[in-house]
């Protein structure tokens, strides 16, 4: 019940992108069609859903303080946290080129729906984000908590990039000011999608 | 490592301060603006700025690190193979990142943690990468160093503009100075500018009177 709570909430209440901002940047370029947008979301997901946990892993048996004690007794006294950022970025560009080689192989028309995104990934703020939330969480995550999380979040950013990509199809029909054509007016549209999903901070869970 | 540095100095023929040069820094801050035009480093641009000191602090960070990977990724560009280009630049990034962040801790720790983890997403904002695939992966050292400057300031002045309004109509603060307060007003300050919400809205706002002065317009 606890997990299920925990996949709500990174959903819906920590949404990456309406309440952290994370990941903005593909959200903005790559959400002028909704078929692409669902494509990128997807890989987003899968992206998430290793990371996440894997470097979950990482931060408990080699960078925590003292982490190092299932090796030998001798390195109690050390703490690798100042090698976080290089070790996480490291482990998500990693899974990013395995994941393109394996689709590459085994699913060549998704991987050339996803080609181009893909790699992109790597340099996605959402992913790196996730993985430094779930180390900085009160009390400590566990192994199963940090996979849900990383799949709900997943799953949040890809609700809001299909949702947001859905209302700019139909936006290209509309007489916006000139100015605000393109990106003005989609930063407003996502400040006023923000402003919706304030409202399941009212769910009590 | 040695000989690499003073090949560049040689190579350097050209006065630092030439037009071309100057177009480096003066472009990014309007015409070319990174947040504005190029779309790049929006999530920290939008999360940091609630108040003006930690903004400008993000500013300089990534000022400092646009610059230097730039510099040093442009020294490199000839031997890096472009399979695995990302993750060599993702390497030097991570190394300039992991150097301010330490600075940072030692010196202002207040605003550290405030900062929390943006510190840490510099390394994917996009603006950096943005700048290394798009500048320093073709230009020489010194240009690249330059480039990764007017960028840096593109962002801070956009950071600033849009943080010196959330700050203002949010909390009734400049710099942490209560500015209705010494005037005798009574203002409650407007929640909505410390959301989320505002921020993007600020930001269209911002887009909206740039492209009305300069007239840029987007096609569909």
């Amino acid at each position: 019940m606890d997990l299920v709570n925990l996949g709500i909430r990174s959903i819906f209440i920590d949404n990456m992108i309406f309440a952290y901002f994370l990941g903005m940047c593909s959200f903005l370029a790559i959400s002028k069609k909704v078929k692409t947008a669902f494509g990128l979301g997807m890989a987003v997901v899968f992206v998430l859903g290793v990371t996440v946990p894997l470097n979950w892993i990482i931060q408990e048996y080699v960078l925590n303080p003292g982490a190092l004690t299932w090796v030998s007794s001798d390195f109690a006294s050390i703490d690798l946290g100042f090698l976080q950022f290089i070790v996480f970025i490291s482990v998500i560009a990693a899974v990013v080129q395995l994941t393109e080689m394996a689709v590459e192989k085994f699913s060549p028309a998704l991987y050339g729906s996803l080609g181009i995104f893909l790699p992109l990934i790597a340099v996605n703020c959402a992913i790196l984000g996730g993985a430094l939330f779930m180390v900085g969480k009160n009390p400590p995550f566990s192994f199963a908590q940090s996979v849900v999380y990383g799949v709900g979040s997943g799953f949040g950013w890809m609700l809001a990039i299909v949702a947001l990509a859905g209302v700019r199809e139909k936006m290209k029909y509309s007489n916006v000011p000139g100015p605000l054509k393109g990106l003005g007016i989609t930063f407003i549209l996502v400040g006023l999608m923000s402003l919706g999903f304030l409202s399941f901070l009212g769910f009590s869970l | 490592m040695s000989t690499e540095v003073a090949e560049v100095v040689e190579k350097k023929s050209e006065p630092l301060f030439s037009k071309k040069n100057r177009k480096l820094i003066t472009n990014p801050l309007d015409i070319d603006n990174p947040v504005t035009v190029q779309v790049l480093g929006i999530c920290s641009a939008l999360a940091v700025t609630t108040q003006m000191k930690p903004a400008m602090v993000m500013a300089i960070a990534l000022t400092v690190v646009t610059a230097s990977s730039n510099f040093i990724i442009s020294i490199m560009r000839n031997s890096i193979p472009s399979r695995i280009r990302i993750i060599v630049q993702l390497a030097v990034v991570s190394l300039w990142v992991i150097m301010v962040d330490q600075v940072l801790k030692a010196y202002v720790y207040d605003i550290w943690k405030q900062l929390s983890v943006f510190i840490g997403l510099i390394i994917t904002n996009c603006i950096v990468m943005g700048r290394l695939e798009a500048y320093a992966m073709g230009n020489k050292p010194g240009p690249s160093f330059l480039d990764g400057i007017g960028n840096g300031l593109g962002y801070g002045l956009i950071l600033m503009i849009v943080a010196f309004f959330r700050e203002l109509l949010g909390g009734g603060s400049i710099f942490g100075f209560k500015v209705f307060e010494a005037m005798g007003l009574d203002y409650k300050g407007n929640g909505l500018m410390l959301l989320p919400a505002g921020a993007c809205v600020i930001v269209g706002v911002v887009i909206w009177v740039q492209r009305s002065i300069n007239g840029y317009r987007e096609t569909h």
